[in-house]
């Protein structure tokens, strides 16, 4: 999985008909350092997330794997919500921080 | 498959169903030199894994057969804690990559 | 599939009970000629093989449940045959009884 800012949503009012209903988000990729990256991915909800949020996605056929997305077509699902992280024993990353 | 090493953990109480309690860590993949690998992933962890440790991983769908709840969305899972990895006489299990 | 040298050994003590006994080898994925190429792999063993083998890698899912004969192992890269020699536009370009290596 990758870790992303929720940056924004998608609209779209003539798509597939398996993607009627389901949320799209814009994410930005973050680093395991929290430097956000100029690499977006446009993601299926299963969450419940919303704009500003740290995510986690899964991308690929993992993807479908949820009861949201079995056998429609997507490549890219919200899977979680970040509530902080540390890497090499620094606290990178506390949601309630957050402005 | 491949090798990485744990840097850290991410904590996330709000997860797809299925998740709940499945531990979610850090990872940098490693080369058979045991040097970086392109970029750190967050991959759920089938094992006792924790930073500091060598540990060998599945991405793909594969992932999620790992896991004990198969059908839910992830795509890496680490499968293996790693003691030693030999190559060309050296142990990519010492020290830190 | 792909071709690799065999590189390494792993010695992995705590792991998913699929993998329990199995030998897991760290790959030099090569290019027919063996030049180092695509990243390191880990790949279970299901043939024999060593280091300084030049082998044959399938690194997909259902192929190796298939040869594994698991139909839910969470598996996806072995290694099933070992390189004699290699040929291309009709020149050998690799010949395991050479000793290259």
């Amino acid at each position: 999985m990758l870790i992303g800012k929720i940056v924004g949503s998608v609209v779209s009012t003539q798509k597939d008909e398996k993607l009627v209903d389901r949320k799209l988000l814009v994410v930005q990729i973050h680093d395991h350092k929290n430097a956000p990256k100029d690499q977006y991915v446009v993601a299926v909800d299963s969450v419940g997330a919303g704009a500003g949020d740290m995510v986690l996605y899964a991308s690929g056929s993992s993807a479908r794997q949820t009861t949201l997305t079995d056998g429609r077509p997507c490549d890219a699902v919200v899977m979680a919500i970040v509530d902080s992280w540390d890497v090499g024993g620094d606290n990178v990353y506390e949601k309630w921080n957050e402005g | 498959m491949y090798l990485a090493r744990v840097t850290g953990r991410v904590v996330a109480t709000t997860a797809y169903e299925g998740l709940s309690g499945v531990p979610l860590q850090w990872i940098q993949p490693l080369d058979e030199d045991g040097a970086a690998m392109g970029e750190q992933l967050v991959a759920c962890t089938a094992i006792d894994s924790g930073p500091g440790d060598l540990v060998h991983f599945v991405d793909g769908r594969e992932a999620a057969l790992a896991l004990e709840e198969t059908f839910v969305p992830v795509d890496v899972t680490i499968i293996g804690y790693v003691e030693q990895a030999a190559v060309g006489g050296r142990d990519l299990a010492e020290g830190s990559a | 599939m792909f071709l690799a040298d065999v590189v390494g050994t792993v010695v992995s003590p705590v792991q998913i009970p699929i993998l329990d006994a199995k030998k897991l080898l760290v790959l030099r994925p090569v290019t027919p000629t063996g030049e180092r190429t695509a990243k390191t792999r880990i790949g279970i063993d299901t043939i024999g093989a060593g280091t300084g083998d030049r082998v044959l890698v399938i690194d997909e899912g259902n192929s190796s449940r298939q040869i594994l004969g698991a139909p839910d192992a969470p598996v996806k890269t072995l290694i099933v045959g070992f390189v004699d020699s290699v040929e291309l536009g009709g020149e050998t370009v690799y010949d395991s009884s050479a000793g290259q290596s």
